[in-house]
């Protein structure tokens, strides 16, 4: 059997490694996803972010726990970054998970950011397509929510989950400056600990000012290390989805999500295809050196390079 | 090969001494690898899913209680159970040198014993990848 036959029987090993070649961007899986693209769809994506620490990994092991009482099947790809000293990473997610790695129907993946050059986007966009062909009825797609790239990921998710922690200070003031809007079910996670409600309250006050009245992010508190109301939570992201479905947001959500998916991939391969001839042709060097001696001004510097790429 | 090098990092059993675990883990991390690090207390079978769900290209044990004999093994063999047969295993720890022939014997590659340098691990993993 090859690869893709097996991975259509949901086979673990098949599955990771396609999510391997995707990640180093071996064409054959992408070939492989071309043919089985039309098999994609059934899964429902979460992304969830939040501040490291927050209980991400915990609370994602323990929504993954409720939904297994449903029988659903899970994916979860948990994303952590990668040092960009050393290219390297400590990938720490499953820690949390350890009781999920036996589960014939979870398959979770570790994966580092490897830069922002790195491709992680769309690496990860595989990795979700693979694990909807594998037969997952839900992905988790775990992320810290710094950085562009990772917020550009979390943001194609069908709900995002965006998990706050009692006391975090000033950091509030970055994430809402940031990525509260994004979050379409808040979970206050570590409610076990003083401060939740207030906590709370902030969030809900922020949420005041939102003018978008149609659909108004719940904020749940709970405590993933107790298992506390992860029902309650689990309830909400359902909800959300219901909502999305029954006001036929979700396809157009998803037809957003392509849109970004696929400007990404073009931007990323124009890219690499300029980069490729104008560094082989060591035409960037002499460019930055014409424009650095004024022999040429920047403007039309970068309409030469344009020429690489573009006719008219 | 133009992806890094990945390896789990685990600690079969009981054993909770997991500061010779951490240190490999870092110093694979700062040679450029990704770490799939487990944390404590894994059963072999735990050892063996995560592995083939990380595809890893390399499994590295570590154990200081004494139960290498039993654990170690048993992990190669899962893993071959499974038809894993592309993914180098090391182990280390407190090993007495007399149990090192029969633990090389039944497939884990090399042995890392206290004082190792992590020079020493990072050149190993590098020279004998098996994909
Ligand atoms: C520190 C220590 C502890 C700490 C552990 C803290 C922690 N979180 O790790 C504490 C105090 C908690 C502890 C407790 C116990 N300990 Co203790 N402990 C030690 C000690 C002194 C040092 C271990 C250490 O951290 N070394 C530093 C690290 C960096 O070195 P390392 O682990 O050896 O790793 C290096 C190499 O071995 C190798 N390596 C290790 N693993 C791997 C894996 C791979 C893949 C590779 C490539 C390399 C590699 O590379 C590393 C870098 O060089 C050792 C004695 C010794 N000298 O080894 C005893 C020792 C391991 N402990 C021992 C015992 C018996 C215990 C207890 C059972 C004591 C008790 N009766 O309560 C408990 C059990 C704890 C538990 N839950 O398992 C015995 C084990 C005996 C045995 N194997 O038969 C030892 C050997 C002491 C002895 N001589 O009796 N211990
Ligand atoms: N008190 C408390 N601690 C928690 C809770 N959830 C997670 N933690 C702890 O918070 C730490 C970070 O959790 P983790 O899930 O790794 O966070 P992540 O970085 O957001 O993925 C761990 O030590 C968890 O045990 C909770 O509900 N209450
Ligand atoms: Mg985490």
């Amino acid at each position: 059997m090859n690869i893709e036959e097996r991975l259509l029987k949901g086979d673990k090993r098949a599955c990771a490694r396609l999510i391997t070649m995707l990640e180093s961007n071996d064409m054959e899986a992408v070939e492989i996803l071309k043919r089985l693209y039309k098999n994609t769809g059934n899964a429902y994506v979460i992304g969830v972010t939040g501040p490291p620490g927050a209980g991400k990994s915990t609370l994602t092991d323990k929504l993954v726990k409720e939904l297994r009482k449903k029988d659903k099947k899970v994916g979860i790809i948990a994303i952590d970054p990668t040092s960009p000293f050393s290219g390297g990473a400590i990938l720490g997610d499953r820690i949390r998970m350890n009781d999920l790695s036996l589960d014939k129907n979870v398959f979770i993946r570790s994966m580092g950011t490897r830069g922002s050059l790195g491709g992680m986007s769309r690496a990860t966009w595989g990795a979700v397509k693979v694990l909807d062909i594998f037969g997952c009825d839900y992905i988790f797609i775990e992320t810290v929510g710094v950085g562009q790239s990772e917020v550009d990921i979390v943001k194609t998710a069908d709900t995002v989950l965006m998990v706050m922690v009692p006391n975090l200070g000033d950091d509030i003031q970055a994430i809402k400056a940031g990525i509260m809007e994004i979050a379409d079910v808040f979970a206050i996670n570590k409610s076990d600990l003083d401060g939740a409600d207030k906590t709370k309250l902030e969030v809900e006050m922020n949420l005041d000012l939102n003018e978008n009245t149609d659909y108004r992010p719940p904020v749940v508190k709970v405590s993933a290390a107790k298992n506390k109301d992860i029902d309650v939570l689990l309830e909400k992201i359902i909800e959300h989805r219901r909502h999305l479905e029954e006001t036929n947001k979700l396809e157009e959500r998803r037809i957003r999500n392509n849109k970004m998916e696929l400007l990404k991939m073009v931007e990323e391969d124009l890219m690499s295809l300029i980069l490729d001839k104008a560094v082989k042709e060591d035409l960037l060097e002499r460019l930055a050196r014409d424009v650095t001696l004024r022999k040429t001004d920047p403007y039309t510097a970068k309409d030469e390079i344009l020429k690489l790429v573009v006719n008219e | 090969m133009d992806r890094p090098i990945r390896v789990l990092v685990a600690k079969p059993g009981l054993d909770g001494h997991d500061r010779g675990a951490k240190v490999i883990a870092r110093a694979l991390r700062d040679a450029g690898m990704e770490v799939i690090y487990t944390g404590l207390r894994q059963t072999p079978e735990q050892i063996v899913a995560a592995a083939i769900q990380e595809d890893v290209d390399v499994v590295a044990m570590s154990i200081l209680s004494g139960a290498h004999n039993h654990l170690f093994p048993r992990v190669v063999n899962l893993l071959k159970e499974e038809g894993v047969d592309d993914v180098l295993i090391i182990g280390g720890g407190v090993i007495p040198e007399d149990d090192i022939p029969f633990l090389l014997e039944s497939g884990i590659e090399a042995i890392f014993t206290p004082g190792t340098s992590t020079k020493d691990v990072i050149e190993f993993i590098k020279n004998n990848l098996k994909r």
